[in-house]
Protein backbone atom coordinates (compact mmCIF):
# COMPACT_ATOMS: atom_id res chain seq x y z
CA UNK A 1 0.00 0.00 0.00
CA UNK A 2 1.87 3.14 -0.89
CA UNK A 3 1.50 6.60 1.03
CA UNK A 4 -0.74 8.09 -0.65
CA UNK A 5 -3.60 5.93 0.20
CA UNK A 6 -2.99 6.24 3.90
CA UNK A 7 -2.83 9.09 6.66
CA UNK A 8 0.51 9.90 7.59
CA UNK A 9 1.25 11.48 11.02
CA UNK A 10 5.80 11.88 11.01
CA UNK A 11 6.71 13.14 14.26
CA UNK A 12 3.96 15.73 15.13
CA UNK A 13 3.51 17.61 17.96
CA UNK A 14 0.67 20.27 18.82
CA UNK A 15 1.23 22.57 21.92
CA UNK A 16 -1.28 25.38 23.19
CA UNK A 17 0.85 27.88 24.32
CA UNK A 18 2.23 25.56 27.39
CA UNK A 19 -0.18 23.11 27.37
CA UNK A 20 0.53 20.05 25.42
CA UNK A 21 -2.30 18.94 22.84
CA UNK A 22 -0.52 15.19 20.98
CA UNK A 23 3.41 14.79 21.43
CA UNK A 24 5.65 12.94 18.78
CA UNK A 25 3.21 11.22 17.03
CA UNK A 26 3.35 8.92 14.32
CA UNK A 27 0.87 7.19 12.70
CA UNK A 28 0.03 5.32 9.14
CA UNK A 29 -3.61 5.16 8.99
CA UNK A 30 -4.80 2.44 6.15
CA UNK A 31 -8.41 2.33 5.00
CA UNK A 32 -10.99 0.72 6.99
CA UNK A 33 -12.48 2.13 10.07
CA UNK A 34 -10.08 3.58 12.75
CA UNK A 35 -11.00 4.23 16.43
CA UNK A 36 -9.08 7.00 18.30
CA UNK A 37 -10.03 6.07 21.81
CA UNK A 38 -8.84 8.17 25.08
CA UNK A 39 -10.39 9.91 27.79
CA UNK A 40 -11.41 13.38 27.41
CA UNK A 41 -7.73 15.57 26.72
CA UNK A 42 -6.22 12.60 25.50
CA UNK A 43 -5.56 14.52 22.04
CA UNK A 44 -8.33 12.71 20.34
CA UNK A 45 -9.54 15.68 18.55
CA UNK A 46 -6.72 17.58 18.40
CA UNK A 47 -5.17 14.53 16.19
CA UNK A 48 -8.76 15.17 14.18
CA UNK A 49 -8.57 18.88 14.17
CA UNK A 50 -4.49 18.65 12.86
CA UNK A 51 -5.18 16.20 10.00
CA UNK A 52 -7.81 18.38 9.00
CA UNK A 53 -6.15 21.18 9.00
CA UNK A 54 -8.10 23.09 11.39
CA UNK A 55 -5.16 23.34 13.47
CA UNK A 56 -1.10 23.73 12.40
CA UNK A 57 1.51 21.45 13.99
CA UNK A 58 3.81 22.73 16.15
CA UNK A 59 6.31 20.28 15.07
CA UNK A 60 5.83 17.60 12.19
CA UNK A 61 4.06 16.92 9.02
CA UNK A 62 1.28 15.11 8.21
CA UNK A 63 -0.92 14.03 5.33
CA UNK A 64 -3.82 12.71 4.08
CA UNK A 65 -3.70 10.69 0.48
CA UNK A 66 -0.51 12.29 0.09
CA UNK A 67 -2.26 15.70 0.81
CA UNK A 68 -0.23 18.49 2.83
CA UNK A 69 -3.22 19.38 5.49
CA UNK A 70 -2.23 22.90 4.60
CA UNK A 71 -4.18 23.20 1.50
CA UNK A 72 -7.86 22.84 2.08
CA UNK A 73 -8.88 23.13 -1.66
CA UNK A 74 -7.39 20.29 -2.24
CA UNK A 75 -7.77 18.64 0.83
CA UNK A 76 -11.48 18.75 1.48
CA UNK A 77 -12.31 17.34 -2.14
CA UNK A 78 -11.45 14.12 -0.65
CA UNK A 79 -11.86 14.63 3.40
CA UNK A 80 -14.99 15.06 4.72
CA UNK A 81 -14.97 16.11 8.85
CA UNK A 82 -18.01 15.91 11.08
CA UNK A 83 -16.48 18.21 14.01
CA UNK A 84 -17.88 17.95 17.62
CA UNK A 85 -18.75 21.44 17.42
CA UNK A 86 -22.54 21.97 17.51
CA UNK A 87 -22.80 25.09 16.13
CA UNK A 88 -24.27 26.23 12.84
CA UNK A 89 -24.59 28.99 10.48
CA UNK A 90 -27.29 31.14 11.83
CA UNK A 91 -30.77 30.64 10.26
CA UNK A 92 -29.91 27.75 8.28
CA UNK A 93 -32.75 24.80 7.86
CA UNK A 94 -31.01 21.39 7.26
CA UNK A 95 -31.27 21.28 3.77
CA UNK A 96 -29.69 24.79 2.96
CA UNK A 97 -26.64 23.45 5.75
CA UNK A 98 -25.66 20.75 3.19
CA UNK A 99 -26.69 22.71 -0.24
CA UNK A 100 -24.30 25.71 0.65
CA UNK A 101 -21.71 23.59 1.63
CA UNK A 102 -21.58 21.97 -2.17
CA UNK A 103 -21.85 25.58 -3.64
CA UNK A 104 -19.00 25.78 -1.86
CA UNK A 105 -17.37 22.67 -3.21
CA UNK A 106 -18.11 24.45 -6.61
CA UNK A 107 -21.30 21.93 -7.53
CA UNK A 108 -24.39 23.92 -10.24
CA UNK A 109 -27.68 24.22 -8.24
CA UNK A 110 -28.93 21.24 -10.37
CA UNK A 111 -26.22 19.20 -9.00
CA UNK A 112 -25.64 20.29 -5.55
CA UNK A 113 -29.74 19.84 -5.16
CA UNK A 114 -29.65 16.02 -6.25
CA UNK A 115 -26.37 15.32 -3.96
CA UNK A 116 -27.86 17.43 -0.85
CA UNK A 117 -31.07 15.22 -0.85
CA UNK A 118 -28.80 11.92 -1.39
CA UNK A 119 -27.36 12.78 1.72
CA UNK A 120 -30.20 13.78 3.87
CA UNK A 121 -31.73 10.54 3.13
CA UNK A 122 -28.63 8.47 3.62
CA UNK A 123 -29.50 9.99 7.17
CA UNK A 124 -33.18 9.42 7.92
CA UNK A 125 -33.62 13.34 7.99
CA UNK A 126 -35.80 13.93 4.43
CA UNK A 127 -38.90 14.90 6.65
CA UNK A 128 -37.21 18.08 8.70
CA UNK A 129 -34.93 19.00 5.88
CA UNK A 130 -36.22 22.27 5.47
CA UNK A 131 -36.56 23.05 9.49
CA UNK A 132 -34.17 25.29 10.77
CA UNK A 133 -31.49 23.66 12.29
CA UNK A 134 -31.83 25.52 15.58
CA UNK A 135 -34.88 23.64 15.88
CA UNK A 136 -33.54 20.38 15.65
CA UNK A 137 -32.66 17.71 18.53
CA UNK A 138 -29.09 16.57 19.38
CA UNK A 139 -29.30 13.43 17.38
CA UNK A 140 -31.11 15.35 14.47
CA UNK A 141 -28.16 17.69 14.44
CA UNK A 142 -25.47 15.35 14.65
CA UNK A 143 -27.00 13.42 11.24
CA UNK A 144 -27.15 16.81 9.74
CA UNK A 145 -23.46 17.06 10.15
CA UNK A 146 -22.73 13.72 9.13
CA UNK A 147 -24.70 14.20 6.05
CA UNK A 148 -22.58 17.21 4.95
CA UNK A 149 -19.43 15.68 5.82
CA UNK A 150 -20.20 12.82 3.96
CA UNK A 151 -22.33 14.64 0.67
CA UNK A 152 -19.53 15.06 -1.87
CA UNK A 153 -18.47 11.71 -1.52
CA UNK A 154 -14.95 12.31 0.37
CA UNK A 155 -12.32 9.21 0.33
CA UNK A 156 -11.34 9.76 3.90
CA UNK A 157 -14.49 10.72 6.46
CA UNK A 158 -13.03 12.05 10.13
CA UNK A 159 -15.82 11.75 12.82
CA UNK A 160 -15.22 13.37 16.19
CA UNK A 161 -18.02 11.82 18.29
CA UNK A 162 -20.25 10.90 15.91
CA UNK A 163 -22.81 8.58 17.82
CA UNK A 164 -23.56 11.18 20.42
CA UNK A 165 -26.85 11.64 20.78
CA UNK A 166 -28.42 8.99 18.68
CA UNK A 167 -30.87 7.09 19.75
CA UNK A 168 -30.08 3.29 19.48
CA UNK A 169 -32.20 2.49 16.26
CA UNK A 170 -29.96 5.39 14.77
CA UNK A 171 -27.20 4.49 16.48
CA UNK A 172 -27.02 0.71 15.05
CA UNK A 173 -28.02 2.19 11.14
CA UNK A 174 -25.24 4.91 11.36
CA UNK A 175 -22.53 2.12 12.47
CA UNK A 176 -23.66 -0.22 9.59
CA UNK A 177 -23.41 2.86 7.57
CA UNK A 178 -19.59 3.40 8.87
CA UNK A 179 -19.23 -0.01 8.02
CA UNK A 180 -20.54 0.10 4.45
CA UNK A 181 -18.34 3.08 3.48
CA UNK A 182 -15.21 1.25 5.11
CA UNK A 183 -15.80 -1.99 2.70
CA UNK A 184 -15.83 0.56 -0.04
CA UNK A 185 -12.54 1.37 0.84
CA UNK A 186 -13.15 4.53 2.53
CA UNK A 187 -10.95 5.77 5.40
CA UNK A 188 -13.55 6.02 8.64
CA UNK A 189 -11.55 7.77 11.69
CA UNK A 190 -14.09 7.88 14.23
CA UNK A 191 -13.10 8.84 17.73
CA UNK A 192 -15.73 7.65 20.50
CA UNK A 193 -15.92 7.09 23.89
CA UNK A 194 -18.07 3.97 23.78
CA UNK A 195 -15.88 1.39 24.09
CA UNK A 196 -18.00 -1.87 23.42
CA UNK A 197 -19.05 0.30 19.65
CA UNK A 198 -15.53 0.91 18.92
CA UNK A 199 -14.60 -2.64 19.51
CA UNK A 200 -17.86 -3.60 17.65
CA UNK A 201 -16.52 -1.51 14.16
CA UNK A 202 -13.34 -0.96 14.41
CA UNK A 203 -10.59 -2.80 12.02
CA UNK A 204 -7.87 -0.89 13.98
CA UNK A 205 -8.16 1.31 16.92
CA UNK A 206 -5.16 3.84 18.25
CA UNK A 207 -5.36 4.07 22.43
CA UNK A 208 -4.09 7.82 23.45
CA UNK A 209 -3.44 9.01 26.82
CA UNK A 210 -1.82 12.65 27.54
CA UNK A 211 -1.41 13.38 24.14
CA UNK A 212 0.59 10.27 23.40
CA UNK A 213 -0.07 7.10 21.13
CA UNK A 214 -0.08 4.40 23.30
CA UNK A 215 -0.97 1.73 21.26
CA UNK A 216 -2.17 1.02 17.38
CA UNK A 217 -2.92 -1.46 15.96
CA UNK A 218 -5.82 -4.46 14.97
CA UNK A 219 -6.97 -4.82 19.00
CA UNK A 220 -6.11 -8.35 19.30
CA UNK A 221 -2.61 -7.78 17.80
CA UNK A 222 -2.28 -5.20 20.41
CA UNK A 223 -3.45 -7.79 23.25
CA UNK A 224 -1.11 -10.13 22.16
CA UNK A 225 1.92 -7.99 22.47
CA UNK A 226 0.70 -7.04 26.26
CA UNK A 227 3.25 -9.92 27.63
CA UNK A 228 3.07 -8.43 31.52
CA UNK A 229 -0.78 -9.06 31.15
CA UNK A 230 -1.58 -12.97 30.85
CA UNK A 231 -4.37 -13.75 28.24
CA UNK A 232 -7.60 -14.74 29.99
CA UNK A 233 -9.56 -17.55 28.42
CA UNK A 234 -13.06 -18.25 29.43
CA UNK A 235 -13.56 -22.18 28.43
CA UNK A 236 -17.53 -23.59 28.96
CA UNK A 237 -17.54 -27.23 29.83
CA UNK A 238 -19.10 -29.77 31.63
CA UNK A 239 -16.28 -30.64 34.19
CA UNK A 240 -14.94 -27.59 35.32
CA UNK A 241 -12.86 -28.96 38.10
CA UNK A 242 -11.30 -32.36 36.45
CA UNK A 243 -10.33 -29.27 33.66
CA UNK A 244 -8.32 -27.48 36.17
CA UNK A 245 -6.09 -29.95 37.55
CA UNK A 246 -4.89 -30.69 33.91
CA UNK A 247 -4.75 -27.28 33.09
CA UNK A 248 -3.01 -26.54 35.79
CA UNK A 249 -0.08 -28.70 34.97
CA UNK A 250 0.76 -27.06 32.01
CA UNK A 251 3.85 -24.14 32.62
CA UNK A 252 2.09 -21.65 30.58
CA UNK A 253 -1.06 -21.06 32.65
CA UNK A 254 -0.48 -18.73 35.72
CA UNK A 255 -3.97 -18.97 36.56
CA UNK A 256 -7.13 -20.64 37.06
CA UNK A 257 -10.63 -19.80 37.84
CA UNK A 258 -13.62 -21.67 38.67
CA UNK A 259 -16.64 -19.86 36.93
CA UNK A 260 -19.44 -18.54 39.66
CA UNK A 261 -21.93 -20.62 37.35
CA UNK A 262 -19.79 -23.71 37.78
CA UNK A 263 -20.10 -24.28 34.72
CA UNK A 264 -16.78 -22.95 32.78
CA UNK A 265 -12.94 -22.28 33.95
CA UNK A 266 -11.74 -18.92 33.37
CA UNK A 267 -7.87 -19.58 32.91
CA UNK A 268 -4.46 -16.82 32.48
CA UNK A 269 -1.99 -18.12 30.31
CA UNK A 270 1.20 -16.19 29.00
CA UNK A 271 0.71 -18.37 25.58
CA UNK A 272 -2.21 -18.47 24.48
CA UNK A 273 -1.15 -20.60 20.97
CA UNK A 274 0.26 -23.42 23.02
CA UNK A 275 -2.48 -23.27 25.16
CA UNK A 276 -5.32 -23.83 22.74
CA UNK A 277 -2.93 -26.64 21.21
CA UNK A 278 -2.39 -28.34 24.54
CA UNK A 279 -6.22 -27.73 25.31
CA UNK A 280 -7.18 -29.96 22.12
CA UNK A 281 -5.52 -32.55 23.90
CA UNK A 282 -7.17 -32.20 27.12
CA UNK A 283 -10.42 -32.22 25.27
CA UNK A 284 -9.94 -35.61 23.94
CA UNK A 285 -9.47 -37.16 27.91
CA UNK A 286 -13.32 -37.02 28.89
CA UNK A 287 -14.18 -33.10 29.20
CA UNK A 288 -16.79 -32.24 26.63
CA UNK A 289 -15.52 -28.72 25.93
CA UNK A 290 -18.80 -26.50 24.90
CA UNK A 291 -17.02 -23.59 24.02
CA UNK A 292 -13.71 -21.59 24.07
CA UNK A 293 -13.17 -17.72 23.90
CA UNK A 294 -10.61 -15.15 24.86
CA UNK A 295 -11.83 -12.75 27.64
CA UNK A 296 -9.89 -10.22 27.66
CA UNK A 297 -8.60 -9.09 23.99
CA UNK A 298 -11.63 -6.46 23.66
CA UNK A 299 -10.95 -2.65 23.38
CA UNK A 300 -11.92 -2.36 26.78
CA UNK A 301 -9.65 -5.12 28.88
CA UNK A 302 -6.37 -3.75 26.14
CA UNK A 303 -7.40 -0.27 27.59
CA UNK A 304 -8.04 -0.61 31.15
CA UNK A 305 -3.97 -2.64 30.88
CA UNK A 306 -2.88 0.22 29.28
CA UNK A 307 -4.17 3.47 30.42
CA UNK A 308 -5.82 2.57 33.85
CA UNK A 309 -9.42 2.06 35.13
CA UNK A 310 -9.44 5.35 36.75
CA UNK A 311 -9.70 7.26 33.24
CA UNK A 312 -11.47 4.56 31.37
CA UNK A 313 -14.25 5.59 29.38
CA UNK A 314 -17.45 4.17 29.37
CA UNK B 1 -17.86 27.98 -18.06
CA UNK B 2 -17.04 29.80 -15.35
CA UNK B 3 -13.40 29.21 -12.90
CA UNK B 4 -14.26 27.44 -10.27
CA UNK B 5 -13.24 30.58 -7.68
CA UNK B 6 -15.78 33.10 -9.61
CA UNK B 7 -18.29 30.11 -8.56
CA UNK B 8 -17.12 29.85 -5.02
CA UNK B 9 -17.06 33.50 -4.24
CA UNK B 10 -20.44 33.42 -5.88
CA UNK B 11 -21.41 31.39 -3.31
CA UNK B 12 -19.74 33.04 -0.35
CA UNK B 13 -21.28 36.20 -1.30
CA UNK B 14 -24.66 34.41 -1.90
CA UNK B 15 -24.34 33.15 1.75
CA UNK B 16 -23.00 36.03 3.44
CA UNK B 17 -25.52 38.66 2.35
CA UNK B 18 -28.34 37.58 3.48
CA UNK B 19 -26.27 37.42 7.30
CA UNK B 20 -24.89 40.97 6.37
CA UNK B 21 -28.13 42.42 5.54
CA UNK B 22 -30.80 40.55 7.40
CA UNK B 23 -28.96 40.13 10.95
CA UNK B 24 -30.08 41.44 14.08
CA UNK B 25 -27.24 42.47 15.26
CA UNK B 26 -26.60 45.08 12.68
CA UNK B 27 -29.55 46.73 13.26
CA UNK B 28 -27.83 49.89 14.49
CA UNK B 29 -25.93 50.21 10.99
CA UNK B 30 -28.96 50.70 9.17
CA UNK B 31 -30.14 53.53 12.28
CA UNK B 32 -26.47 55.16 11.64
CA UNK B 33 -26.95 55.16 7.65
CA UNK B 34 -30.63 56.92 7.74
CA UNK B 35 -29.81 59.11 10.36
CA UNK B 36 -28.84 61.93 8.41
CA UNK B 37 -30.81 61.34 5.85
CA UNK B 38 -34.13 61.83 8.40
CA UNK B 39 -32.49 64.77 9.24
CA UNK B 40 -32.72 66.43 5.87
CA UNK B 41 -35.86 64.93 5.19
CA UNK B 42 -37.12 66.67 8.46
CA UNK B 43 -35.25 70.13 7.83
CA UNK B 44 -36.98 70.11 4.20
CA UNK B 45 -40.67 69.45 5.69
CA UNK B 46 -39.89 72.39 8.39
CA UNK B 47 -38.97 74.61 5.96
CA UNK B 48 -42.00 73.70 3.85
CA UNK B 49 -44.47 74.10 6.40
CA UNK B 50 -43.01 77.63 7.77
CA UNK B 51 -42.53 78.72 3.75
CA UNK B 52 -39.23 79.95 4.45
CA UNK B 53 -37.15 78.40 1.96
CA UNK B 54 -33.18 78.06 2.73
CA UNK B 55 -30.35 79.49 0.27
CA UNK B 56 -29.36 76.94 -2.22
CA UNK B 57 -25.99 77.38 -1.88
CA UNK B 58 -26.29 77.27 1.89
CA UNK B 59 -27.59 74.16 1.88
CA UNK B 60 -25.24 73.03 -0.41
CA UNK B 61 -22.55 73.61 2.08
CA UNK B 62 -24.11 72.18 4.59
CA UNK B 63 -24.40 69.08 3.18
CA UNK B 64 -20.78 68.69 2.25
CA UNK B 65 -19.70 69.62 5.71
CA UNK B 66 -22.16 67.18 7.12
CA UNK B 67 -20.98 64.37 4.29
CA UNK B 68 -17.19 65.12 4.95
CA UNK B 69 -17.32 65.46 9.09
CA UNK B 70 -19.97 63.06 9.58
CA UNK B 71 -20.61 61.09 7.29
CA UNK B 72 -17.45 59.98 5.97
CA UNK B 73 -15.06 60.07 9.13
CA UNK B 74 -18.39 58.48 11.59
CA UNK B 75 -21.42 57.16 9.48
CA UNK B 76 -19.56 54.91 6.91
CA UNK B 77 -16.26 54.12 9.38
CA UNK B 78 -18.44 52.74 12.22
CA UNK B 79 -20.61 51.13 9.71
CA UNK B 80 -18.02 49.51 8.12
CA UNK B 81 -16.74 48.36 11.53
CA UNK B 82 -19.98 46.96 12.04
CA UNK B 83 -20.43 44.83 8.81
CA UNK B 84 -16.33 43.96 8.38
CA UNK B 85 -15.03 42.95 11.39
CA UNK B 86 -17.93 40.73 11.91
CA UNK B 87 -17.41 38.70 8.74
CA UNK B 88 -14.25 36.83 10.42
CA UNK B 89 -14.27 38.18 14.29
CA UNK B 90 -17.72 37.48 14.30
CA UNK B 91 -18.13 33.97 12.96
CA UNK B 92 -15.55 32.94 15.52
CA UNK B 93 -17.50 34.30 18.53
CA UNK B 94 -20.32 32.32 17.00
CA UNK B 95 -18.51 29.22 16.52
CA UNK B 96 -19.46 29.31 12.88
CA UNK B 97 -16.12 29.73 10.93
CA UNK B 98 -14.98 25.98 10.42
CA UNK B 99 -18.44 25.32 7.49
CA UNK B 100 -16.02 27.71 5.35
CA UNK B 101 -12.88 25.89 6.49
CA UNK B 102 -14.10 22.66 5.55
CA UNK B 103 -14.99 23.59 2.49
CA UNK B 104 -12.41 23.12 -0.53
CA UNK B 105 -11.90 26.56 -0.81
CA UNK B 106 -8.46 28.77 -0.76
CA UNK B 107 -9.04 30.60 2.10
CA UNK B 108 -7.90 33.63 0.04
CA UNK B 109 -10.51 33.01 -2.77
CA UNK B 110 -13.26 32.87 0.73
CA UNK B 111 -11.64 36.42 1.85
CA UNK B 112 -12.36 38.21 -1.09
CA UNK B 113 -15.87 36.67 -1.51
CA UNK B 114 -16.14 38.21 2.08
CA UNK B 115 -14.80 41.51 1.13
CA UNK B 116 -16.90 41.49 -2.06
CA UNK B 117 -20.00 40.83 0.62
CA UNK B 118 -19.04 43.57 2.37
CA UNK B 119 -18.77 46.09 -0.15
CA UNK B 120 -21.90 45.29 -1.86
CA UNK B 121 -23.76 45.53 1.86
CA UNK B 122 -22.32 48.46 2.45
CA UNK B 123 -22.55 50.48 -0.71
CA UNK B 124 -26.32 49.45 -1.06
CA UNK B 125 -27.07 50.46 2.44
CA UNK B 126 -24.63 53.97 2.79
CA UNK B 127 -24.92 55.00 -1.12
CA UNK B 128 -29.16 54.68 -0.97
CA UNK B 129 -28.40 56.72 2.47
CA UNK B 130 -26.52 59.21 0.23
CA UNK B 131 -28.75 59.82 -2.57
CA UNK B 132 -31.94 59.96 0.24
CA UNK B 133 -29.77 62.64 2.10
CA UNK B 134 -29.13 64.49 -1.40
CA UNK B 135 -33.19 63.78 -1.63
CA UNK B 136 -33.94 65.28 1.76
CA UNK B 137 -31.74 68.55 1.47
CA UNK B 138 -33.25 69.60 -1.85
CA UNK B 139 -36.81 68.59 -1.06
CA UNK B 140 -37.91 72.15 0.12
CA UNK B 141 -36.73 73.71 -2.98
CA UNK B 142 -39.25 72.12 -5.62
CA UNK B 143 -38.55 69.54 -8.71
CA UNK B 144 -37.70 73.06 -11.07
CA UNK B 145 -34.63 74.20 -8.77
CA UNK B 146 -33.38 70.58 -8.04
CA UNK B 147 -33.81 69.78 -11.80
CA UNK B 148 -32.05 73.01 -12.83
CA UNK B 149 -29.14 72.51 -10.47
CA UNK B 150 -28.69 68.88 -11.99
CA UNK B 151 -29.36 69.54 -15.32
CA UNK B 152 -27.77 73.01 -16.17
CA UNK B 153 -25.15 73.46 -13.11
CA UNK B 154 -22.94 70.94 -11.79
CA UNK B 155 -25.59 68.71 -10.22
CA UNK B 156 -25.46 65.35 -12.06
CA UNK B 157 -21.23 65.61 -11.18
CA UNK B 158 -21.96 66.31 -7.64
CA UNK B 159 -24.09 63.83 -6.71
CA UNK B 160 -21.48 61.35 -8.85
CA UNK B 161 -18.93 62.35 -6.78
CA UNK B 162 -20.53 62.27 -3.43
CA UNK B 163 -21.88 58.30 -4.50
CA UNK B 164 -17.81 57.39 -6.13
CA UNK B 165 -16.96 58.94 -2.36
CA UNK B 166 -19.30 56.72 -0.17
CA UNK B 167 -18.63 53.57 -2.36
CA UNK B 168 -14.25 54.23 -2.08
CA UNK B 169 -15.02 54.63 1.50
CA UNK B 170 -16.19 51.57 2.34
CA UNK B 171 -14.32 49.79 -0.22
CA UNK B 172 -11.10 51.65 2.02
CA UNK B 173 -12.39 51.61 5.50
CA UNK B 174 -13.73 47.79 4.42
CA UNK B 175 -10.55 46.26 3.67
CA UNK B 176 -8.71 48.03 6.85
CA UNK B 177 -11.74 46.51 9.61
CA UNK B 178 -11.62 42.88 7.70
CA UNK B 179 -8.21 42.83 7.87
CA UNK B 180 -8.48 44.03 11.71
CA UNK B 181 -10.93 41.41 12.28
CA UNK B 182 -9.19 38.89 10.93
CA UNK B 183 -5.19 40.03 12.62
CA UNK B 184 -6.85 41.06 16.04
CA UNK B 185 -8.47 39.20 18.91
CA UNK B 186 -10.30 42.58 19.55
CA UNK B 187 -10.96 44.47 16.78
CA UNK B 188 -11.99 47.44 18.80
CA UNK B 189 -8.58 48.80 19.93
CA UNK B 190 -7.38 49.03 16.14
CA UNK B 191 -10.60 50.53 14.93
CA UNK B 192 -9.90 53.52 17.79
CA UNK B 193 -6.75 54.16 16.66
CA UNK B 194 -7.45 53.92 12.76
CA UNK B 195 -9.81 56.53 14.11
CA UNK B 196 -7.29 58.45 15.74
CA UNK B 197 -5.19 58.39 12.34
CA UNK B 198 -8.02 59.58 10.05
CA UNK B 199 -8.96 62.24 11.92
CA UNK B 200 -5.79 64.16 12.36
CA UNK B 201 -4.95 63.83 9.38
CA UNK B 202 -4.68 66.79 8.19
CA UNK B 203 -2.28 67.63 10.59
CA UNK B 204 0.22 64.87 9.27
CA UNK B 205 2.93 65.71 7.06
CA UNK B 206 2.59 65.66 3.61
CA UNK B 207 3.78 61.93 3.03
CA UNK B 208 2.35 59.94 6.10
CA UNK B 209 -1.13 61.75 4.66
CA UNK B 210 -1.55 59.74 1.96
CA UNK B 211 -1.32 56.32 4.09
CA UNK B 212 -4.73 56.89 5.02
CA UNK B 213 -8.47 56.53 3.44
CA UNK B 214 -10.04 59.73 4.38
CA UNK B 215 -6.94 61.68 2.51
CA UNK B 216 -8.11 60.06 -0.88
CA UNK B 217 -11.83 60.91 0.02
CA UNK B 218 -11.51 64.58 0.60
CA UNK B 219 -9.83 65.10 -2.59
CA UNK B 220 -13.37 63.38 -4.37
CA UNK B 221 -15.88 65.63 -2.31
CA UNK B 222 -17.04 68.16 -4.85
CA UNK B 223 -17.23 71.16 -2.41
CA UNK B 224 -14.37 72.18 -0.51
CA UNK B 225 -14.92 72.98 3.16
CA UNK B 226 -14.63 76.63 3.49
CA UNK B 227 -12.80 76.79 7.70
CA UNK B 228 -13.90 79.86 8.38
CA UNK B 229 -17.31 79.38 8.02
CA UNK B 230 -18.04 76.39 10.36
CA UNK B 231 -16.87 75.48 12.86
CA UNK B 232 -12.70 74.32 14.24
CA UNK B 233 -14.44 70.77 13.14
CA UNK B 234 -14.27 71.96 9.98
CA UNK B 235 -10.47 72.19 10.03
CA UNK B 236 -10.29 68.48 9.72
CA UNK B 237 -11.45 68.75 6.92
CA UNK B 238 -9.11 71.16 4.90
CA UNK B 239 -7.32 69.55 1.97
CA UNK B 240 -4.57 71.81 1.28
CA UNK B 241 -3.65 69.60 -1.51
CA UNK B 242 -6.38 67.70 -3.53
CA UNK B 243 -5.66 65.32 -6.01
CA UNK B 244 -7.68 64.70 -8.97
CA UNK B 245 -9.51 61.45 -9.36
CA UNK B 246 -7.57 59.52 -11.53
CA UNK B 247 -5.05 59.74 -8.75
CA UNK B 248 -7.64 59.13 -5.43
CA UNK B 249 -9.62 56.27 -6.48
CA UNK B 250 -6.78 53.89 -7.89
CA UNK B 251 -4.84 55.33 -4.58
CA UNK B 252 -7.51 53.81 -1.94
CA UNK B 253 -7.86 50.79 -4.23
CA UNK B 254 -4.22 50.68 -3.67
CA UNK B 255 -4.56 50.79 -0.22
CA UNK B 256 -7.27 48.36 0.09
CA UNK B 257 -5.11 45.86 -2.04
CA UNK B 258 -2.28 45.98 0.02
CA UNK B 259 -4.31 45.59 3.59
CA UNK B 260 -6.20 42.49 1.72
CA UNK B 261 -2.93 41.22 0.75
CA UNK B 262 -1.77 41.29 4.49
CA UNK B 263 -5.27 39.66 5.84
CA UNK B 264 -5.60 37.23 3.14
CA UNK B 265 -1.77 35.86 4.78
CA UNK B 266 -2.87 36.02 7.69
CA UNK B 267 -6.00 34.10 6.93
CA UNK B 268 -3.84 30.88 5.46
CA UNK B 269 -2.24 30.25 8.65
CA UNK B 270 -5.55 31.17 11.28
CA UNK B 271 -6.79 28.24 12.74
CA UNK B 272 -10.18 27.46 14.60
CA UNK B 273 -9.85 27.39 18.29
CA UNK B 274 -12.98 28.18 19.58
CA UNK B 275 -11.90 27.65 23.19
CA UNK B 276 -9.77 30.45 23.57
CA UNK B 277 -11.57 33.27 22.44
Amino acid sequence: MSPNDRVVFENVSKFYGDVLGVNRVNLSIPPGITSLVGPNGSGKTTLMNLMTGLIRPTRGHITVLGIPCDQPEELFRYVGYCTQFDTFPKGFTGYQFVYSYLRLYGCAHGEADELTWKAIERVNLVEAANRKIAGYSKGMRQRIKLAQSTCHGPSVLVLDEPLNGLDPLVRAETIALFRSLAEDGMHVIISSHILHEVDAISDQVILLSNGYVVAEGQIKGVRSEMLDHPMQILIRCNKPTELAAKVFAQESVVEAQIHKDGLGLLIKTRDADRFYLMLNHIAKNGVAIESVAPADDDVNSVYEYLIGSEEAPR
Amino acid sequence: MNPLWTTQILAVIRLELRKTFFSRRGAWIYFLALAPAALFTGHSLIQMQTHRPCDFGSDTNIFATTFQLFYLRLGIFFGCVGVFMNLFRGEVLDRSLHYYFLAPIRREVLLVGKFLTGVIATSVIFATSTLLQISGMYLHHGWRVVSDYLVNANGISHVISYLAATVLACVGYGSIFLASGVLFRNPLIPAGVILIWESINSFLPALLQKFSVIYYLKSLCPIQIDPQAGSFLAVLAINADPMPAYIAIPGVLLVAVLVLVVAALQVRRMEINYATE
